[in-house]
């Protein structure tokens, strides 16, 4: 009895320590040579993987987690740093963490190649975050609903405040989605800041949710669940091209942007091999593979072709959007609240 | 010394001279091979101190009196409990930690990694050293099984529990550079958006405590009341279903997030198949109201009541009838007896199912995400403080006290209703009696509540079913197959199979880390019940309570606090499977714990009491007396924590690797996406594992027997009652 309890003892502990060599051992091989944190969609993130470590034969590790999860882990790995490069996701946690000197200066010989904004970016970042692409701000309209409701099709930012769309647009909320953010940054440099705020506050009669994800209202639109969603318009182009009944539309005012950036973790362990990919997903050929993923932002290299389903950003009037000016914590702490206090507690 | 402390002198000895100290992670940290006595001998001076803590342990071997005997064993557990955390947090990655340090001394100062296999084997054996002294002190009646059990659990929970959450709710009282600004709590703590009351005096909105609280009464009340029907209609009736009952109750548990929302957004979205319905055949119009408190509602009954189920079933089924018998014998009414000796008896069944049904509404982050609409709730709004566009991880830690303080509330109003009243039907003195059928009032009740639920369960899942089978749910019903192929494809190679599916990577990890946390959470649940209910010790409520907290914290605060915890020395496991599976162990302990605490206060104490006086140990009796009759809660702790493991996203976002890619991450991300028809048919796949799992689960523990004679059996008259 005494024997058989000793052997039942002596089997858990081997099974126990087996358990915890081989949880240990995969950690280990999960050292690869460039560890990644990527910030767009998984099949974009998984191609451009795959297309660095042939062409370079580093091993990639790589993470997929949306822009804002990224900042906040990388912001808690601070004392020991585990990433080296944090591609893709919108510019503003980049332009945050570059703040905060998270992130790590670059120059890197591409430069040159690259669109003004991408470097405008980068120059605002104190050489820090790059920009990889960049996207319009726009809407979009379920077809069917709008025709259904008889209203005529909007065309302007103005065109959303007509009472008939009363609780037909659907747009994210600022303080959970940098999508949202945007557009409050935008009107404001649209119309001057009290007439934005009119604006917003105009918006919110026929505002049937603010979603906590910025491409939310897209999907939305998607389902028939709302008429009008405001969204970035290559999420909306993707939906489009999965055959949804909607029309995207690049308002008549102008519109703002957001520049997808790149940047280097302070204190990476593989720096140059995080060098070696910064360069090398600032080439054409690393680029092209955003729109073979169906993602349909505008690439930053000049040389990379723009995907045909991809809004033209000549086609689009871009405002100059002051990156420096509303990505900096202070002034989005100061419209945030004064966008919770004047705009959302409104009774509708 | 007994044997048993004179062993853990040994492995003390193993870890300290033989295997190695640091680097659990990596083996080869530069510099730092070898073990901590060689390290000493080398340089690492830091290590040479703990040698004392180990000789003095051995000098009761040299024969001394037992008194003296039992202070050399607690003298050496906690000098070498202090050495091991002294230079465990005054050395660091990068030099000193501490500025005084840097300036007494010079910066940067010495330099250590993360413990190893040897400095956890030797800290370990250092607590139950400590522990064996202290038993040979007289505490705990002397028996050394509770005062290491205790010293065990009691380690766990500071280090996986209060060591985390204490790193991240200090962030409350600073501000964004990390000074101490208690201004700033007070100012964040009133704030309008979290108090206000604006919905009772005008339509504006309430604070986001408000609407918590509300939906998690809401949720806990209805809950309970679900998961009491099913209990007693599978209990106590002769309905034919029992088992496909069992089965639909369960199927909510097991169902990854976002897919309920979405299934409920198909169903009464504005362009859902119901809505529409009932637009064309009834001229009802369309709208929106499943966005807000009613969706939320409605999908956190449906996720939550199986938790409530699996906790009552095993009260339910543990009530003597001979209480019931008695109180018939006497000329009660069975609606009498039902109100008056039945009910009070499942009081601690109700309690728990009541409180984990609040904490879990509370707690849960993917339904507020989804169907929220413009009704906030804590755990969303903690949830983009920390990504969001505001990235205030301050604000975050006060929301986080303020959901910490409604958990306290209800475990204090739980522990006051309960009282200081006996429930125990589960004696050592033989069952004669048959359970009694329930009232006829009692039993239409519960056949017209859980009914309907169950029907509604059923549609729930055929939708999630012909999702994952359609190309685009809502929009394109064309059937195809490709979402499997995308995520399951297995390709045959020259030298075997290929797993080429875009899922396979997370899909395997998955599978591991919950099959690895789920014995341990039910181990350390349950041993952590039986101290609670069995042993008598000071500190037991606290002891309680941190049991409960990491339970009762988001998600996401949790997965920061992990990493700023154990992202440096001395314990350094970020990256690896481990820290994921102790991450799911601390989250779904209290569910082995509550259901544990619930079973055990049914089950007579003198039952181990008679083990204990024929002579068996606290162990013994453990294993061979208390563990079978707690047959229904060692299921519904290894069925919980299993699908937690595979389920649970918040925690996990930020713990996630390359490696350990989590199924729940990778759903999210295609949710994201806008992919449903992947992210469906990927959680069908989890769901047939899940139902997999939990019948093995069930046939490996067993149904528990008490010797009663069953209601089915018996034709007698007053059986037909149930039937309605």
């Amino acid at each position: 009895m005494k024997l058989r309890t000793k052997f039942v003892a002596a089997t858990m502990l081997a099974g126990a320590v087996s358990a915890f060599s081989f949880l240990s051992a995969g950690a280990a091989q999960a050292q690869g040579a460039l560890v990644m944190y990527c910030g767009v969609q998984e099949e974009w993130c998984r191609a451009m993987v795959n297309a660095f470590e042939r062409d370079t034969g580093i091993k990639v590790a790589m993470t997929r987690k949306s822009s804002g999860e990224i900042y906040a882990q990388v912001k808690a790995e601070a004392a020991n740093p585990r990433a080296d490069i944090w591609w893709g996701g919108t510019g503003d946690p980049h332009m945050q963490a570059a703040e905060e000197g998270l992130t790590q200066e670059y120059k890197s010989p591409k430069l040159g190649e690259l669109q003004d904004w991408a470097v405008r970016q980068w120059e605002q970042s104190k050489n820090r975050a790059i920009g990889i692409y960049s996207g319009a701000l726009g809407f979009g309209y379920n077809t069917e609903l709008i025709k259904s409701k008889g209203v005529p099709e909007p065309k302007c930012w103005a065109d959303l405040l007509n009472t008939k769309l009363k609780d037909e647009v659907q747009m994210a909320d600022p303080n959970s989605s940098g999508t949202a953010y945007t557009l409050l940054a935008t009107v404001i440099q649209l119309m001057g800041e009290d007439k934005g705020f009119e604006y917003l506050k105009g918006l919110h009669k026929n505002v049937n949710q603010y979603t906590k994800s910025g491409a939310a209202p897209a999907k939305a639109m998607a389902l028939g669940e709302t008429t009008v969603g405001v969204a970035f318009m290559h999420d909306i182009v993707t939906m489009v091209v999965d055959k949804a009944p909607i029309k995207v539309v690049a308002p008549c005012e102008g519109t703002g942007y957001e520049i997808g950036s790149m940047s280097i973790v302070k204190g990476a362990k593989n720096l140059e091999n995080a060098q070696k990919f910064y360069d090398w997903a600032l080439t054409p050929a690393a680029q092209k593979l955003g729109a073979e993923a169906k993602s349909y932002q505008v690439p930053s290299n000049k040389a990379t072709p723009v995907p045909p389903e991809a809004p033209k950003l000549s086609e689009i009037k871009l405002i100059n959007f002051d990156f420096a000016k509303y990505g900096s914590s202070d002034e989005r702490k100061r419209l945030l609240s004064k966008w919770d206090n004047e705009v959302k507690n409104l009774p509708k | 010394m007994s044997r048993a402390a004179l062993g853990w002198v040994v492995l003390g000895w193993i870890g300290y001279a033989l295997l190695p100290w640091y680097g659990f992670e990596r083996a080869d940290v530069p510099g730092l091979t070898g073990s901590g006595l060689v390290l000493g001998v080398k340089g690492a001076w830091w290590l040479l101190p703990i040698i004392a803590p180990l000789l003095m342990a051995l000098r009761p071997t040299f024969g001394s009196a037992p008194r003296s005997e039992s202070d050399w064993l607690i003298a050496s557990g906690v000098l070498g409990l202090a050495l091991v955390i002294l230079q465990g947090f005054t050395i660091g990655l990068n030099g000193w930690t501490l500025d005084l340090l840097k300036n007494l001394f010079g910066a940067p100062g010495p330099r250590q990694a993360g413990m190893g296999y040897g400095g956890a084997l030797s800290s370990t054996a250092f607590l139950i050293v400590l522990c064996h002294g202290l038993a040979a002190r007289g505490w705990c009646r002397g028996d050394a099984f509770v005062t290491s059990s205790i010293g065990i659990v009691l380690a766990l929970i500071i280090v996986f529990v209060f060591f985390p959450v204490s790193t991240i709710l200090a962030s409350a009282f600073a501000d964004n550079k990390g000074n101490f600004a208690p201004m700033e709590f007070v100012a964040k703590f009133l704030d309008r958006s979290i108090w206000g009351l604006d919905c009772v005096t005008s339509d504006l909105r309430c604070g986001v405590a408000w609407n918590t609280l509300f939906l998690g009464i809401l949720v806990a009340f209805g809950t309970t009341l679900l998961g009491l029907a099913f209990a007693l209609i599978a209990t106590r009736t002769g309905f034919k279903f029992k088992k496909l009952l069992r089965v639909m109750s369960v199927l909510p548990i097991i169902t990854p997030p976002f897919v309920i929302g979405l299934a409920l957004i198909l169903l009464f979205g504005r362009s859902g198949a119901l809505s529409a319905a009932l637009y064309e055949w009834f001229g009802i119009p369309r709208s929106r109201w499943i966005y807000g408190l009613p969706g939320v509602f409605i999908a956190q009954l449906l996720a939550f009541t199986p938790i409530a189920f699996l906790v009552l079933i095993g009260v339910v089924q543990g009530i003597s009838p001979t209480l019931e018998e008695a109180s018939q014998t006497l000329r009660a009414k069975s609606w009498t007896t039902f109100i008056t000796v039945t009910l009070p008896l499942m009081r601690p069944g109700l309690a728990n199912a009541f409180l984990l049904g609040f904490v879990e509404s509370l707690a849960d982050f993917g339904n507020p995400l989804v169907l929220g609409g413009n009704y906030e709730v804590l755990s969303t709004k903690i949830f983009f403080a920390v990504v969001g566009a505001q990235q205030d991880q301050g604000r975050a830690a006060v929301l986080s006290i303020i959901l910490l303080a409604f958990t306290l509330g209800a475990f204090w109003l739980q522990h006051a209703w309960l009282g200081k009243k006996v429930y125990t039907t589960v004696t050592g003195k033989g069952d004669a009696g048959i359970p009694l059928p329930l009232p006829r009032r009692v039993a239409a009740a519960s056949y017209l509540t859980a009914i309907p639920w169950a029907l509604f369960t059923v549609a729930i899942y055929a939708i999630i079913v012909i999702g994952a089978f359609v190309r685009s749910m809502g929009r394109d019903y064309t059937p195809t197959l490709d979402h499997f192929i995308t995520a399951f494809r297995v390709e045959r190679a020259d030298w075997g199979i290929y797993f080429s599916g875009s899922a396979w990577n997370s899909f395997f990890a998955t599978v591991k880390v919950a099959a690895l946390s789920a014995p341990l959470t039910a181990a350390i649940g349950l041993l952590t019940a039986y101290l609670l209910t069995r042993q008598r010790f000071s500190g037991q409520r606290a002891f309680e309570f941190g049991t409960l907290l990491s339970f009762a914290i988001p998600g996401t605060v949790v997965g920061v606090s992990y990493i700023l915890a154990f992202n440096v020395p001395p314990i350094e496991i970020t990256g690896t499977g481990f820290v994921l599976v102790m991450c799911f162990v601390f989250r779904n302990m209290p569910v082995g714990v509550r259901s544990g605490i619930a079973t055990l206060s049914q089950i007579d104490k003198s039952l181990d009491e008679a083990s204990l006086t024929l002579g068996a140990r606290s162990f013994t009796t453990m294993r061979r007396v208390v563990l079978p009759l707690l047959r229904p809660a060692i299921v519904a702790s290894l069925v919980y924590s299993f699908v937690r493991a595979m389920t649970a996203v918040s925690a996990v976002i930020f713990l996630v690797t390359a490696e350990y890619n989590m199924a729940t991450t990778y759903i999210v991300g295609r949710v994201e996406a806008g992919e449903f028809g992947l992210a469906i048919a990927y959680s069908t796949a989890l769901i047939f594992v899940m139902l997999l799992a939990i019948v093995a689960i069930q046939l490996a523990v067993g149904e528990r027997r008490l010797g009663r004679r069953s209601a089915s059996a018996n034709t007698s008259p007053v059986a037909v009652q149930a039937t309605p």
